[in-house]
């Protein structure tokens, strides 16, 4: 009998005033098991307890959380990456408005999103069969298109925690990049006029907590440094 | 569309690349000063002021004042737009500093062409 002492944000606002830490008692029975196994663990003891989840294998980007200080996605995290002296503390993901529990607001998040317009958009007419791409051109999109949108980074960055309103985070502006990247897009000049300002991308300083805490081993970072540099040969 | 009237260049872009500009041009600066200062380990007053008293060094210490008056305003325009959310409070600081620095600037302008 191994047990995990797991202390975890508890908030419901219709019953607490304020928000305070459960401490539980989970027996993992000595595995490896991940932590969104855990959480339903404590779900058996208290049917009340709040997460979202759906895959559970890192896919959907549901289960984004703070896990002993570091966002990550809980149902692709073995307690051996993340338990430390036998403690687990779950939080929701930092900054933004909380629901319930782990359960929190991502409506800011997807304004960002939103707001880089996230689709192909091309003036030219549209020709009998898809639009066609070389493999080089193809190969720009690796490493950008395989974002889930779990948050995981965006509430991670500290520039998005003061201005989540004005900066796009690093999640916006990674997908950004990739329409900005793709040699069927035509709005370039357009997506970037929009970027221009002191807020939407420069607001990042280059801390790396995306590229430290995504998921799917993505560099919002690089694809920031990327857009920069077309802002910077667009207007000099 | 996200807008902004305090900051001077109204760009992300220049600002970022004033930032970079100035950065380089304070560290050429210290460096500069620094070196001096070892080179000349007894240094007098004579010698001090000669120094200044060149053309060259005069232009160098202006753009690294200019710089530092550009960095500084960029950097703490940026602390105040993440840490001050009270509107007031926020055009209230940003007001005394570009006071501060344009003081600073214009008392070491005087100080360099100054007797």
């Amino acid at each position: 009998m191994s047990t995990l002492q797991v202390s975890i944000y508890r908030y419901n606002p219709e019953t607490d005033s304020a928000p305070y830490m459960q401490e539980f008692q989970v027996d993992t029975q000595g595995r490896d098991i991940m932590v969104l196994d855990v959480l339903h663990l404590m779900k058996e003891q208290d049917n009340g307890l709040a997460f979202r989840r759906s895959c559970r294998e890192g896919v959907c980007g549901s289960d984004g959380m703070n896990m002993n200080g570091k966002n990550g996605l809980a149902c692709i995290t073995p307690l051996s990456d993340v338990v430390k002296n036998g403690k687990l503390v779950l939080r929701p993901l930092p900054g933004l408005p909380v629901i319930r529990d782990l359960v929190v607001d991502m409506g800011l998040f997807y304004k960002q999103y939103e707001r880089i317009q996230p689709y192909l958009q091309n003036d030219t007419p549209a020709p009998a069969i898809e639009r066609l791409q070389s493999p080089e051109d193809r190969d720009k999109l690796d490493g950008l298109y395989e974002c889930i949108l779990c948050a995981c980074c965006s509430t991670s960055c500290p520039s998005f925690w003061w201005n989540p309103e004005k900066f796009v985070g690093p999640a916006g502006l990674l997908q950004s990049y990739r329409f900005l990247a793709d040699s069927r897009d035509t709005a370039t000049d357009e997506r970037l006029a929009e970027l221009e300002d002191p807020f939407s991308v420069f607001r990042c300083r280059g801390i790396m907590n995306c590229v430290a805490v995504c998921p799917k081993g993505l560099n919002p970072t690089r694809a920031i440094g990327k857009i920069r540099e077309m802002l910077l040969a667009n207007a000099t | 569309m996200v807008t902004n009237i305090t900051n001077f260049g109204r760009s992300g872009l220049s600002d970022w690349l004033i930032q970079r500009f100035s950065a380089v041009v304070l560290a050429l600066y210290t460096l500069f000063i620094v070196a001096y200062l070892l080179f000349n380990p007894g240094l007098d007053y004579a010698t001090w002021s000669g120094l200044f008293a060149q053309t060259w060094m005069r232009i160098f210490s202006l753009l690294a004042f200019v710089s530092l008056a550009a960095h500084a305003w960029v950097g703490l325009w940026t602390v105040t737009t993440d840490y001050l959310k009270p509107t007031g409070i926020r055009i209230g600081v940003q007001t005394v500093i570009i006071l501060a620095i344009f003081v600073f600037l214009v008392w070491g302008i005087q100080i360099l062409w100054g007797a």
